[in-house]
């Protein structure tokens, strides 16, 4: 176990020669038949016992091991008559069309096979290149008519897919015929190429020679990797590549007799084709001209090249990526209550998966009682591993015995418990924070509980998402991944440089009920709420205010006891400035002198723009630019400035706080936060009716012929474009009235303006009108000949009939208006289906084709043959993680924050 | 105390923040110039905040073994799942289409010969850059020309076998030609046809059509066929931007529209990289892959740091040529065979493998991931084993 492991350094890739073929060959295979009517394997057959066992009690003659045990060994068939290897038919055709066909020498001349010797030397490890180079070779030398060897005339070879050769010949009287080049021909004649001239044809003469591509003798895969299943029934049913095997046999075997027989040329050939197409179809059921081999049932039979191949094939599905054990899934459900970087494990889950802990003299008392608790009571272990590496389960019988025998050394499968580090996974795993490290919570019922901040880097929601989970089972692992994976050291996206793990929603909005302006606690609120959000203070700042007796403190203030206590920053934030003189006023006198009085403050405070002073929020209102993701200032300078445990701390206590408020506050949106006054109303319609007679009188223009038609385009391009332009406008202006009639007293309105959730577009949809419904940036116009629905006349090129919607959601769409919104969002679904396949795809190949880049010890970029990609990462060498944004460095905060320390108060 | 002179705060710079990037030196001198002038800097507190910002810089420095190349092409794939498809949006100019979005990702990604929608920025020189007539002339010897841009209709006429083009006189004007010149044109290039100009009538008749077809392809062959300008460019647009006009065309001939006179060649762009690598070379190849990309993130609103754009365009420029990211390129040439077997066509790699004798040298991530061994980067990369004693030292 402590032995340096051994590494595979490199892997070599060649032909098998048919000697050896025979040398790794355990028995010859002879029998086209697996068993006996016993069940018991046939000798010399396909399930041949010195190939390796498969079935329980039998012994392998061969290695003498178990099933389960030994790993199978090769047989082979000795093939009747040679037969060309499709996957290799192209090359051979190459060959043959490169080699002259009497002495075997490329037909090149001597001095043209020194230059390309030359060449291929320096092309050395560049595929690009020496696959230029063959082509180029070949190219030079098929057109060639004699040898410039021996002199002997060459004859044109045509290739007929999938495995035919055939040679133009010219008889004695001058007359071309056509004549069909037997595998053994073709062997023969690759035989005759000596080694040195092979180099130059693209193969490696130790790994590879051209006529091993011409088989003669058939490797036969060992039994393990072609298992035959019991079905319930008993019939045994066998796996395809045995089903392919047995049909080779059959037909060897009848060519050998025929053969023996002296049986006539055209039966022997007729054989030798149909072994041609068995074994074809046994190296890929895929080649094309070649009918499929089916089984029984119908379905085509999944022979060698379909193991390997696809998403499914071994490649991708078995060696790429693999199926783990120490693994869970389920349900996904939110608790606001743990922490960002804890994950909510189901009691029955954690009693599944367990980890190995080393039996020391330390822990061995609290692994002694975990053993005696046993697999089935919670905290408990499974299974005890001894110093040997047997493992034993933990039962109620060995329970005693177990006890007894734990000694240092030993190593204990305990339950999963609080605290250990577990991956945590949600597919589609697009980017690096799809997997993050957790801290164990063991938590009843059973759903995966997790924090609601982290659901943005996984992209998850509780609509029934399901998660993964994952044990890391070795001390290096653990350490990895909690040095490396944990949830706060994602809080910043090396995508921008900027948080992507964030406050969202309710987050945001009780972030701004508690430190907009007017908003006062008591001392019972505010020291509940704090102890809510585990803020631990020792007292409470002064009151803010004292009325009759009462103290209150602003939620400013209580924020402030988030912060770091030398935090400075002064930033607008999305709420933004209702008076932007007295922001930009604000602004300057902090900029001019760094640290103002607290009269000063007072005067030019505003909600739009926040200003925090050594931890305290002076000024400003906290939205979705203070901790929200991709722009939350203030997370991403805590984050960056005092570190990722402070970050994560920060986040934690500012969410909970945040949920007290809301909570206790409350906040509720309804059909009546878009309830418009009846002047408001009126006014969105005259807008309407507006914009309608706009429309006609465009058309009417239209229709005269009054219209000029905009440089570059039709003239009916030119009136859409114009309808389009004017019914946009109609609906932002009623939008603005909207808008207008909505303050911030409106909760769907304080989500939009702080960023919580929605946009102000969505609000103008309910309240006061939908708008133009689009496909592909258009008006709606298929459907009907010359409408979209039958409700209009034909060819009406009003707004109505062509889906612009005058209702709003909460006015109710008419039945036209609705079917045009459904079209319109019918449009956005088939976008996303497609765009996903697009997408995932292009990713694919990016990170297949620079996953090998990273940056070395000397900070250049290299790919792992040591090519330089960059001199220095992204030209500055810095870390976009770790950048401000993507800076280099930010110079201002630099200088900001270094006199702020000097000079401070 | 005196106040510290600019010269002396430069010297600062240079000697305490020497391991600073010359152009994050010159940007600190420069803003501490700004503030000295607000706040009287000391001398004490300049060389404290040039030793944070060195501090700040070297704490920010990429660590080795980083895997560069999974974060970029994480950074770059997955915002693009967030993006639309199909949009076609104006460049400024409401005539000209361009593609954007994930198409147009995709087509810079994959390297595609030819763009979807190439497109020109031609910048004009000094003495035709102020005048929106003098830029207009310059469009004009830009622009393609054809008949079939100046037709009005065309007919083929069967028993007489002839085309009868009737040319539009408006915009026969516009394109600043005349149908002599037309007529002379076609009579240079096709030997195998007569012309015949009547008013504003053009007869084809061809020397040698007995069948149908053959005037048909003849018709096809003259319809398109080049009377003036660069071939590949269709329309052109005179726009003025800033205090400039800007000539833009639908079609891009960089080549050919950096000899045209009048056009100022420095500034003059186009979309197609392939262009720009034959014409100005890889380098400017792999900045033009970086500026499309990057401007395309930026018109759908997402966020990606160019670190990582610059690694794919950097990855692409490689060796000297424009690669695609995908099979044809970067991943085909991979030198490990199992990479590519596990990528796609994965038969046919171990074929070819087999066939040349390749050894794969096991130097990648997914040949590592394949035979279930630690990976080359990040935290695999380390060599260094040391044999720790397994138990501590019993106390003597």
């Amino acid at each position: 176990m402590h032995s340096i492991k051994k590494v595979i350094g490199k892997i070599e890739f060649g032909i098998l020669a048919p000697q050896e073929i025979r040398k790794m060959s355990a028995a010859e295979i002879t029998v086209p038949d697996t068993y006996d009517d016993d069940g018991y394997p046939i000798d010399g057959g396909l399930m041949d016992k010195r190939l390796g066992v498969i079935d329980p009690g039998l012994r392998c003659e061969t290695c003498g091991a178990r099933a389960g045990e030994c790993p199978g060994h090769f047989g082979h068939i000795e093939l009747a008559r040679p037969v060309i290897h499709v996957g290799f038919a192209k090359t051979l055709f190459r060959v043959l069309q490169s080699t002259c066909r009497e002495c075997g020498r490329i037909l090149l001349t001597d001095e043209e096979i020194e230059e390309y010797m030359h060449k291929f030397e320096f092309a050395e490890g560049r595929r690009s290149e020496i696959n230029r180079l063959i082509k180029e070779i070949h190219k030079k030398v098929k057109e060639r008519k004699t040898c410039p060897h021996c002199g002997a005339p060459q004859f044109p070879i045509k290739f007929e897919k999938p495995t035919i050769y055939w040679e133009t010949r010219i008889d004695e009287e001058g007359n071309e015929y056509k004549h069909r080049m037997m595998p053994s021909e073709v062997r023969d004649r690759l035989e005759k190429i000596p080694d040195k001239d092979l180099s130059l044809l693209g193969f490696h003469p130790e790994n590879s020679r051209p006529e091993w591509m011409v088989l003669t003798v058939l490797p036969v895969p060992p039994v393990t990797t072609r298992p035959s299943i019991t079905l319930e029934n008993g019939v045994r049913a066998e796996d395809d590549l045995t089903h392919k095997l047995v049909d080779i046999i059959r037909i060897n075997n009848r060519l050998k007799t025929n053969i023996e027989a002296g049986a006539p040329q055209l039966i022997i050939e007729d054989l030798w084709d149909l072994l041609q197409y068995h074994v074809t179809t046994y190296i890929n059921n895929e080649t094309s001209g070649v009918p499929a081999a089916k089984h029984k049932s119908g379905r085509p039979l999944k022979t060698l090249s379909q193991r390997l191949k696809g998403k499914e094939g071994r490649f991708r599905g078995n060696l790429s990526g693999k199926r783990v054990n120490f693994s869970a899934r389920t349900v996904i459900s939110p608790d606001p209550m743990i922490s960002i970087n804890e994950v909510g494990v189901p009691l029955a889950i954690a009693m599944e998966l367990t980890i190995p802990e080393k039996v020391t003299e330390f822990n061995m008392e609290k692994l002694k009682k975990l053993i005696s608790n046993g697999p089935d009571k919670y905290p408990g272990a499974n299974y005890v591993i001894d110093p040997e590496g047997r493992r034993i389960r933990i039962m109620e019988t060995n329970r005693e015995t177990v006890l007894e025998m734990l000694d240092i050394g030993w190593t204990v499968e305990r339950h999963l418990m609080d605290g250990d580090i577990v991956l945590f996974n949600r597919q589609p795993s697009l980017h690096r924070m799809s997997i993050m490290a957790h801290r164990v919570r063991v938590m009843p019922y059973k759903t995966f509980r997790l924090n609601l901040s982290v659901c943005p880097p996984y992209n998850a929601d509780f609509d029934g998402d399901e998660m993964n989970l994952h044990v890391p089972q070795t001390e290096e692992a653990q350490a990895e991944a909690r040095i490396l994976m944990e949830v706060q050291n994602h809080i910043i996206s090396p995508r921008y440089g900027g948080p992507l793990i964030g406050g969202i929603q309710d987050h945001i909005s009780g972030g701004y009920l508690l430190t907009r302006e007017g908003a006062y606690f008591t001392r019972l609120e505010v020291e509940q709420m704090l102890m809510f959000a585990g803020v631990d203070v020792d007292e409470l700042p002064e009151p803010d205010r004292v009325e009759k007796g009462v103290e209150f403190w602003s939620g400013k203030t209580i924020f402030s006891l988030l912060l770091p206590k030398d935090l400075t920053i002064w930033y607008e934030n999305k709420v933004g400035c209702k008076d932007k003189e007295k922001c930009e006023k604000l602004k300057k006198a902090i900029e001019e002198k760094l640290v103002l009085s607290d009269e000063e403050i007072r005067e030019l405070s505003d909600d739009g723009f926040v200003y925090i002073r050594n931890g305290k929020l002076l000024s400003g209102v906290i939205d979705k630019k203070a901790y929200g993701r991709e722009d939350g200032r203030l997370l991403d300078l805590i984050v960056k400035e005092y570190g990722t445990e402070r970050g994560k701390q920060f986040l934690n206590q500012v969410t909970k706080l945040a949920i007290w408020v809301i909570t206790h506050k409350g906040f509720t949106t309804a059909i009546d936060d878009e309830d418009l006054p009846q002047d408001a109303i009126e006014r969105i319609r005259e807008i309407i009716r507006e914009a309608e007679n706009n429309v006609n009188r465009l058309i009417q223009a239209y229709e005269m012929g009054e219209l000029d038609a905009h440089p570059g385009k039709t003239l009916e391009e030119t009136l859409e474009s114009l309808i389009m332009q004017k019914l946009a406008e109609a609906r932002d202006q009623a939008g603005d009235i909207a808008s207008q009639y909505l303050g911030m007293g409106n909760h769907a309105v304080i989500m939009a303006k702080t960023g919580a959730r929605g946009k102000i577009l969505n609000i103008t949809q309910m309240a006061a009108m939908l708008g133009q419904q689009s496909i592909r940036g258009k008006r709606l116009y298929r459907g009907y000949r010359g409408r979209v629905t039958t409700h209009f006349k034909p060819n009406d090129l009003g707004a109505e009939a062509k889906g612009f919607v005058v209702n709003s959601y909460k006015s109710g769409l008419t039945p036209t208006e609705y079917f045009f919104h459904a079209m319109g969002g019918r449009e956005g679904l088939v976008d996303t289906a497609v765009r996903t396949a697009q997408s995932g795809y292009m990713q694919r190949r990016l990170i297949n084709a620079l996953q090998d880049l990273k940056v070395d010890y000397d900070g250049t970029v290299r790919d792992p043959s040591g090519i330089i990609v960059q001199f220095r990462y992204g030209e500055d060498g810095v870390d976009p993680m770790k950048s401000w944004g993507g800076k280099t460095l930010n110079v201002d905060r630099v200088i900001v924050r270094t006199l702020l320390k000097m000079r401070g108060e | 105390m005196p106040s510290l002179s600019p010269k002396s705060i430069h010297s600062i710079v240079e000697s305490k923040g020497a391991a600073l990037p010359i152009n994050i030196r010159e940007e600190l001198y420069q803003k501490l110039l700004e503030y000295h002038k607000k706040y009287r800097l000391k001398k004490k507190e300049v060389e404290a905040i040039v030793k944070e910002a060195v501090e700040e810089y070297e704490g920010a420095l990429i660590e080795p073994g980083e895997a560069v190349g999974t974060v970029a092409a994480q950074s770059m794939g997955e915002p693009s799942t967030q993006m639309t498809l199909n949009t076609f949006h104006y460049a400024g100019v409401a005539e000209i289409n361009v593609t954007l979005g994930l198409p147009r990702i995709i087509e810079l990604v994959d390297a595609r010969k030819n763009p979807s929608t190439p497109i020109m920025m031609v910048y004009l020189d000094e003495e035709h850059r102020y005048d929106k007539k003098k830029a207009e002339e310059v469009a004009r010897r830009i622009e393609g020309t054809t008949i079939l841009n100046l037709a009005q209709s065309i007919t083929t006429d069967i028993i007489n076998l002839e085309i009868i083009v009737d040319i539009e006189p408006e915009r026969l004007e516009k394109s600043g030609l005349t149908m002599e010149d037309i007529q002379k044109k076609l009579k240079s290039s096709f030997k195998t046809a007569e012309f015949e100009v009547d008013g504003y009538t053009l007869i084809v008749r061809p020397k040698k059509a007995e069948k149908l077809s053959d005037l048909r392809k003849i018709a096809e062959k003259v319809k398109s066929h080049r009377l003036k300008g660069l071939s590949g460019v269709n329309k052109t647009v005179v726009r003025p931007s800033g205090e400039e006009y800007v000539i833009y065309t639908e079609g891009s001939n960089f080549k050919q529209v950096l000899k045209v006179k009048g056009v100022d060649p420095t500034r003059t762009r186009t979309n197609n990289i392939h262009e720009i690598a034959e014409v100005l070379g890889v380098e400017a190849a792999r900045n033009a892959i970086v500026e499309e990309i990057v401007n395309t993130m930026q018109e759908q609103g997402l966020e990606v740091d160019v670190r990582h754009i610059m690694l794919v365009a950097d990855m692409m420029t490689l060796n000297g040529t424009v690669k695609a990211i995908g099979r044809h390129g970067i991943v085909g040439g991979k030198a490990s065979v199992l990479a590519r077997a596990a990528f796609e066509i994965t038969t046919q790699h171990l074929f070819e493998a087999a066939e040349r004798g390749e050894s794969d040298p096991l130097s990648g991530v997914v040949e590592n991931v394949l035979i279930g061994q630690p990976v080359p980067v990040g935290t695999g990369m380390v060599k260094l084993t040391m044999r720790l004693p397994i138990q501590p030292k019993e106390k003597e």
